[in-house]
């Protein structure tokens, strides 16, 4: 039995939520159980900010990975220009809410209230979205691909130009910014508000044990974004488990045959494409816009891959699974892996300066330089971790962990009515 | 088997039968891919409750015939009428829910889905294909409440085929059979007015072919459908249509009852590859 299968057998024992909250809240004990071990005197400070931090990396890649769910694993609508999708909904956030008069260098935005600014950022990628589907959803599924990574592309330039920087919208002074990016009301403001009014006694209590200020603030913002995370994930099972999104399973499965039925598939695909592009732009502002700043370098194409890297671990077609991949991908490899290598030190051994030197060590069998040499460059070769977990996944599991599950697209039962209205036939 | 019929003239055999009452109705039917004209002028009508079989050899044009009545292919020219109304190049999602659906030669069933997913998926205008409805709370009632009859009568349909014991299992894990009979589950899901049928007997065992047409009977008497065949298997051609078209190189050859098609010298020499 393989080591995939033996987790997946657990997993597949536990109820959905139970799933989640379990795995997730497993992630957190490594944390601790890492900050306990580095930390010293200074662990209970150590260990918020690492579980703040890998609660944020989750929770913004679960929405994410949720919205791509939608797409290309509900319908099969490959949509990589995540990464642009983002930027419309942060940018939108941004511009509207970004304060009249800002500091000396900064951008003037149109000073509306967060949560105009959210709404707006999401209406904004829905329509772009539907924008770059349009002419795509006619051909076939390659051609959507071949937009969607244009139009991110073309979206990332034009932030980035400084035409867009600074200009006069009828009068009133908006722009992007340009490549120094823009300074906005940030959702994390409204976490440290939460935890500086009503929370007090909480700050005081986490300041007794030694966990600074901003830690608090950050752990706390991941955890309203979980709370983001499961709206997301309510309002998605909801659309997946109806007849629409067994149209949406149908268009990924013959599109043809789904018209054939007296479905109008380009409607549904249209609709689907605006859900999941809103539900990116929010978690451009969200995710990347934590602290209230955004610029160009934040949306790079790829993020787009790790998004589908997540999802294809956790299983694509699954909501349940994106979550686990997102969190999977988020929190185990690409968190944590770089979290071991700066806190870890090989007793004497200093880390060759390359990787030849470092295999060079084995000829007198002394595996110190290597190991030293993979710890001091881990954050890059995490990335070498991901693909190899990826290449594992698609050539073992490539239903990814919970994608295999039957999910039946329906929002009743399936059991066979028990009355006994018809005949019965056989048997 | 006892549907009033137009006497054959078998003189002009190639223009249209008077039908009494037809419900399809393929005037002039002309499709090219690019220089190759694979249907070239098609006339036919097919009568209202009837079961019609269109024969012809391979390359005759009857998948193509097929494929532009049901809107996968815009025809070049020539008209289609169902029930009435020009039908000509429209949508297939528009001529399924007007009542008019097809089954496909080699058994498309959507694999990863159940075999109940499949046949659930087919009832048109339902009330949760609206996202707004399947996700705000107050409405989703109703949205459960339809889906219920829906499933209701996604198992009588599975029962009426025999393929219920299948309900919960992927439809890729049905065998070449049971996929022609899902197929069959699913277009009636529909509520059709009238089924096209491309060979949906080819890969079938004896056993299954036979339970195949006495459900196609069935629902003729009982339901009043109309259904146009294509089907290599001549004896089951002669021996359930009651009116037969002889598609060859793309135009109508023979048109009229068993008798008048086996005795048609023009279809035995089509057949056997004789010049034409």
């Amino acid at each position: 039995m393989s080591t995939v299968d033996t987790i997946r057998g657990r997993l597949d024992a536990l109820p959905d939520v139970g799933l989640v909250v379990g795995f997730i809240g497993a992630i957190w004990a490594v944390m601790l159980v890492l900050a306990i071990a580095v930390g010293g005197a200074n662990w209970a400070n150590l260990a918020a900010g690492f579980v703040g931090s890998v609660t944020v990396l989750i929770g913004g890649y679960a929405i994410l990975a949720l919205a791509l769910n939608l797409q290309w694993g509900y319908t099969g609508l490959f949509n990589i220009g995540i990464a642009g999708f983002m930027a419309v909904g942060a940018y939108t956030t941004a511009i509207l809410t970004a304060p009249t008069d800002p500091a000396a260098g900064a951008v003037p935005g149109l000073g509306l209230p967060l949560w105009v600014g959210l709404i707006g950022g999401m209406v904004m990628a829905a329509i772009v979205g539907g924008l770059a589907a349009l002419p795509a959803l006619r051909l076939k599924a390659d051609y959507l691909a071949i937009v969607t990574v244009a139009f991110s592309e073309i979206i990332r330039l034009i932030v980035n130009w400084d035409g867009l920087a600074e200009v006069s919208l009828f009068g009133v002074p908006v722009g992007t910014g340009g490549a120094t990016g823009i300074s906005f009301k940030s959702a994390n403001d409204v976490a440290s508000t939460l935890i500086n009014g009503v929370g007090q006694p909480l700050v005081t209590a986490a300041e007794g044990v030694g966990v600074s200020g901003p830690n608090l603030a950050n752990l706390t913002y991941g955890i309203l974004l979980l709370l983001v995370v499961a709206a997301s994930y309510w309002v998605l099972a909801r659309i997946t488990d109806s007849p629409f999104g067994r149209v949406l399973k149908a268009i990924r499965e013959d599109e043809t045959v789904t018209q054939s039925l007296g479905k109008d598939t380009r409607l549904f695909k249209i609709k689907t494409f605006m859900i999941g592009c809103a539900l990116m732009g929010l978690a451009g502002v969200l995710f990347r816009g934590q602290a209230g700043y955004i610029s160009p370098q934040q949306f790079r194409p790829t993020i787009t891959f790790y998004v589908f890297a997540a999802l294809i671990i956790g299983g694509s077609g699954s909501n349940t699974g994106s979550i686990v991949g997102a969190a999977t991908f988020s929190g185990l490899l690409f968190y944590l892996p770089a979290r071991l290598g700066e806190n870890i030190s090989l007793g004497g051994t200093r880390a060759p300066g390359n990787i030849v030197d470092a295999v060079a060590g084995f000829a007198s069998l002394d595996p110190a330089p290597l190991l030293a040499y993979i710890i001091s460059n881990v954050s890059t070769l995490r990335f070498v971790l991901i693909g190899v977990v990826l290449i594992y996944i698609i050539q073992n599991q490539p239903d990814g962990l919970l994608g295999h599950r039957n999910e039946p697209a329906t929002s009743v039962s399936l059991d066979r009515p028990q009355s006994g209205s018809g005949g019965e036939t056989d048997e | 088997m006892s549907e009033p019929e137009a006497a054959p003239r078998q003189e002009t055999a190639v223009t249209s039968d008077a039908i009494e009452s037809p419900l399809l109705e393929v005037d002039g039917l002309r499709k090219e891919f690019g220089g190759v004209v694979a249907v070239d002028g098609a006339t036919f009508s097919v009568a209202e409750g009837s079961l019609t079989g269109l024969i012809g050899p391979n390359g005759a044009g009857k998948s193509t015939t097929f494929n532009c009545i049901t809107g996968i292919h815009e025809p070049t020219g020539g008209r289609v009428t169902f029930d009435g109304q020009d039908i000509t190049g429209l949508a297939p999602y528009t001529l399924a829910n007007r009542g008019l659906v097809r089954t496909f030669q080699i058994a498309r069933e959507l694999s990863e889905m159940t075999v109940l997913e499949n046949v659930m998926l087919a009832p048109g205008g339902q009330v949760g294909e609206s996202v707004l409805r399947s996700v705000t709370p107050g409405l989703r009632s109703e949205v459960i409440k339809a889906e219920a009859a829906v499933r209701d009568r996604a198992w009588e349909t599975l029962e009426f085929f025999e393929i219920d014991h299948l309900a919960h299992e992927n439809a890729g894990n049905l065998s070449g059979g049971q996929r022609k009979l899902l197929e069959m589950a699913r277009v009636l899901m529909t509520d059709p007015e009238m089924i096209l049928l491309d060979e949906p007997l080819a890969g079938v065992n004896p056993t299954l072919e036979e339970k195949l047409l006495e459900r196609i009977h069935e629902l003729r008497r009982e339901q009043g459908l109309t259904f146009l065949l294509v089907e290599h298997d001549m004896d089951v051609i002669m021996n359930n249509c009651e009116h037969i078209i002889v598609m060859h190189q793309g135009s109508v050859l023979a048109e009229g009852d068993a008798e008048t098609i086996t005795s048609d010298e023009r279809v035995l020499e089509a057949y056997l590859g004789g010049d034409v």
